[in-house]
């Protein structure tokens, strides 16, 4: 096998397990409490730490570049409560211009 | 503690709006892929089985630059093992045979994710599963235009579209601050993230930040 293919192979299986992990081994299974507790928090958390790596994430380093302008604008939108498309697009265009300027 | 809750009707065509980028960013991952000398039909297969884009890009590069099989198995795992504590949240909405939970799960990408939390700490199966469809579908069909057609294409990036992505997250973060410790904890979890960026290989800062959560075990405020 071509190493191409050993990681496609290696990669796509780990990733499979990784997704299946809580719907495979927990499912709809009651958590106790303080466990409930835990994962009720996920979504804030991973949320933030998205919008974290995905803002100033680089290779192995922070990089404060255009994104910055559309995770801004795209809060300024979201702050006037506008829909989720239009913060999308509004952050999409935000970036690409401070990309053009800058 | 805010009052700010998502406009329902506007789930589907967010959905559709991620969906665009997502489709542009698999054309662009077929064509990196293919210039980095991994043919025409493994870009497609990781693409079906991995669905994951970072993980997909950090493989495409670290092959086009030679880097090695172990240091891009080690990259792409790293980065998409945040996919176990993001199971884990959704984990209850899935019901059934187990193999049929195998399936649907792998319908589990960020942005479906994100798309799917309704601001309570809970979860929307239908839109999880739906926009999981469509978003596949999307990095399916992109994958295979990229391989064939990518040239032809624009770079996303000049028209922004990885500044889309965050904003999506930020704005589907923002209801889920209702309590003083859900606050707390997406703060230091972003904290986490931004202080282990320079530190550790991409993926170990989302991993690391989910420790936050164990602010859950305190008492309620």
């Amino acid at each position: 096998m071509s190493d191409v293919w050993l990681v496609v192979l290696v990669v796509g299986v780990a990733t499979i397990a990784f997704k299946a992990t809580g719907p495979v081994l927990l499912g709809a299974r009651r958590l106790p409490d303080p466990v409930s507790g835990v994962v009720s928090l996920l979504a804030p958390v991973l949320l933030a730490a998205l919008v974290v790596t995905q803002t100033v994430g680089g290779d192995n380093e922070l990089v404060f570049d255009a994104r910055l302008a559309g995770v801004g604008a795209g809060a300024a939108a979201a702050a006037a409560r506008a829909p989720l498309p239009v913060i999308v697009i509004v952050a999409a265009l935000a970036t690409a211009l401070a990309r053009v300027l800058f | 503690m805010s009052s700010y809750a998502l406009p329902r009707p506007s789930g589907a065509r967010t959905a559709v709006a991620i969906a665009a980028t997502v489709w542009f960013f698999g054309a662009s991952f077929g064509l990196v892929a293919q210039a980095a000398g991994m043919g025409a039909v493994a870009p497609v297969v990781m693409s079906a089985t991995t669905f994951a884009g970072s993980a997909q890009f950090a493989v495409s590069s670290i092959l086009g630059a030679s880097g090695g099989t172990i240091a891009a198995i080690t990259a792409a795992v790293l980065l998409n093992a945040r996919y176990v504590p993001i199971s884990i949240s959704v984990a209850s909405l899935f019901h059934g045979p187990r193999l049929r939970r195998l399936a649907e799960s792998q319908l589990i990408v960020d942005e479906s994710w994100a798309l799917s939390s309704r601001g309570d700490g809970r979860f929307d199966r239908r839109v999880l599963l739906g926009a999981g469809i469509l978003l596949y579908l999307a990095w399916m069909s992109g994958t295979i235009v990229g391989v064939v057609a990518g040239d032809a294409l624009g770079d996303p990036t000049d028209l922004g579209l990885d500044g889309a992505f965050p904003a999506l997250f930020l704005a589907l973060l923002l209801p889920q601050l209702r309590t003083r410790t859900a606050v707390l904890a997406a703060v230091l979890g972003g904290a986490i993230a931004f202080v282990l960026i320079p530190f550790t290989p991409a993926g170990t800062p989302i991993v690391a930040a989910s420790a936050a959560c164990l602010l859950g075990l305190r008492r309620r405020a």
